[in-house]
């Protein structure tokens, strides 16, 4: 664990590996909603596959490092840590594009992805692509595929894909390289709603098939 | 009849901003908000705000507003002719519109962005908490266009204590920016390498990033970082990211939440409120600080 600058009011702290960011970002989360010096300058904390960025305009970075180092010595990334966010299911239809190249590329049948992708919770890791896109990790290790070699122009919004150890949804149309394996009208990202994230760091999901 | 602003001629660009969303980076939405925080807060507190209401904030000039009631307003950052009801008027200071009286904001000289504040704040709907428009992810209002009527909403509690501020004002030629070590100055060999040389600030600058080109030979990552690549980390204001091209990106306002080149080095808060008033063409030169400048 590395605490980095990163200016006047925030500190980088690089880890050895996802699963000690996301156990390290549970234990930052509960500190700065406890509060109290310290924390209570942290209004951002933004977890990458090998970072956690904490962020405030009052944040103080010497002290926050201090903190940070303290709680990180007591984290403890395993298997078994903690999630702090709730259990969303997503009813996906498995109607997806690249299902069966994702079935040829593992070696199971295009039902056995289905099963895969369904059979065991994901959690959310983090954001930070577009409003609402979560990256999900933790799912069955035989989905690990490689993106497409050429990404598609326009992926539709709601469309579920794979890329590397991660699963995730399209909030909304963009380009993107995910292979995708099915479709979803479960909406990721409203504005108006309060979370306007469906999915939101900490937080698991479990994706459940319907037809279509 | 509640006040208004009603806008009869925008230029280059006229936004809403306020101090911006922040508490939703990790869900992908930036805090954006005004790009120089210092002259916004400063023309928000001269029309006796402390809180943080919605204002414009004018790309090189080109306003007209009208009043429709009395509307107290003042105006910082970049400075331009600036005309109320036919004469010319201070920058940084308290003005009064009467009902109907005309407010014209021209080019500035130097800087780039001016702000607008007005007493009792531009009451448009909110998105996500803030009345700021994020070019990059396209959240908050939509572009001020002229024919917009933007209602001013109720004057706060607290009252303008100063009817003038004295302030420098952005100021022309080379600009130095102080920057404080990035989360990677090792890749580059420290901050040293980044402030030996001159900068030009790039055409395709905006409220995302200031381009700047060097004027010299780029900086090059040290042989032992030539070929790394960086998972995607969070970005902050100010942020000066090296990408192997040799032209470096300040961040300001809109900019992405996570990026995957290496930040060298950060600006201080101050001289990212700097790097938001510099205009294509102008001459950077960043200087290392260890404590900055309160």
């Amino acid at each position: 664990m590395r605490i980095l600058p990163a200016g006047e009011h925030a500190v980088l702290v690089e880890a050895p590996g996802l699963a000690e960011v996301l156990a390290l970002a549970v234990a930052v989360r509960a500190a700065v909603a406890r509060g109290g010096a310290p924390w209570s300058g942290v209004t951002d904390v933004v977890p990458a596959a090998r970072t956690l960025l904490l962020v405030g305009d009052r944040l103080d970075p010497a002290p926050v490092a201090d903190a940070v180092r303290r709680l990180a010595a007591v984290v403890h990334a395993d298997a078994s840590t903690p999630t702090d966010g709730d259990l969303v299911e997503v009813p996906v239809r498995y109607d997806g594009p690249d299902l069966d190249d994702v079935a040829r590329l593992t070696g199971l049948t295009a039902g056995e992805v289905v099963a895969a992708h369904t059979g065991t919770p994901w959690r959310v890791a983090f954001g930070g692509f577009a409003p609402g896109f979560a990256y999900l990790v933790g799912g069955d290790p035989r989905l690990r595929v490689p993106r497409r070699d050429a990404p598609r122009p326009s992926v539709p919004a709601g469309s579920v894909g794979l890329a590397g150890e991660f699963s995730g949804v399209y909030p909304r149309a963009s380009p993107g390289g995910w292979r995708l394996v099915g479709t979803t009208d479960v909406v990721l990202w409203d504005a108006e709603r309060e979370p306007p994230a469906l999915l939101r760091p900490g937080g698991l999901v479990r994706f459940v098939a319907v037809d279509g | 009849m509640t006040s208004a602003l009603e806008v009869v001629r925008t230029g280059a660009q006229v936004l809403l901003e306020d101090a911006g969303r922040p508490g939703l980076a990790a869900v992908g939405v930036g805090r954006s908000g005004a790009a120089d925080r210092g002259a916004y807060r400063l023309a928000c507190r001269l029309v006796g705000h402390r809180d943080d209401p919605a204002a414009l904030e004018v790309l090189l000039g080109g306003l007209v507003v009208r009043a429709r009631g009395r509307v107290l307003v003042a105006v910082t950052g970049a400075v331009g002719p600036l005309v109320v009801g036919g004469r010319p008027a201070p920058h940084a200071a308290v003005l009064e519109l009467r009902d109907g009286a005309e407010l014209a904001l021209g080019a500035p000289t130097a800087g780039l962005r001016s702000y607008l504040a007005v007493r009792g704040g531009l009451d448009v709907p909110a998105a996500l908490g803030s009345r700021s428009t994020d070019v990059l992810s396209g959240i908050g209002p939509a572009p001020v266009r002229p024919g917009d009527v933007l209602p001013v909403g109720p004057a706060p509690a607290t009252f303008p204590h100063v009817d003038h501020a004295v302030v420098p004002p952005p100021a022309p030629g080379e600009v130095v920016l102080d920057v404080l070590p990035g989360p990677r100055a090792s890749w580059v060999g420290g901050l040293a390498s980044m402030t030996r040389g001159g900068w030009v600030v790039g055409p395709d600058s905006d409220r995302v990033g200031v381009r700047l080109r060097p004027v010299d030979a780029p900086v090059e990552r040290l042989p032992e970082h030539a070929g790394d690549e960086l998972p995607s980390e969070g970005m902050v204001r100010g942020a000066v990211q090296l990408p192997p091209g040799g032209e470096a990106v300040v961040f300001l306002a809109d900019h992405p939440v996570t990026g995957g080149y290496p930040v060298v080095a950060v600006l201080t808060e101050a001289s990212a409120d700097r790097a938001a008033q510099l205009r294509p063409g102008q001459a950077v030169r960043l200087r290392a600080v260890t404590t900055p400048a309160r």
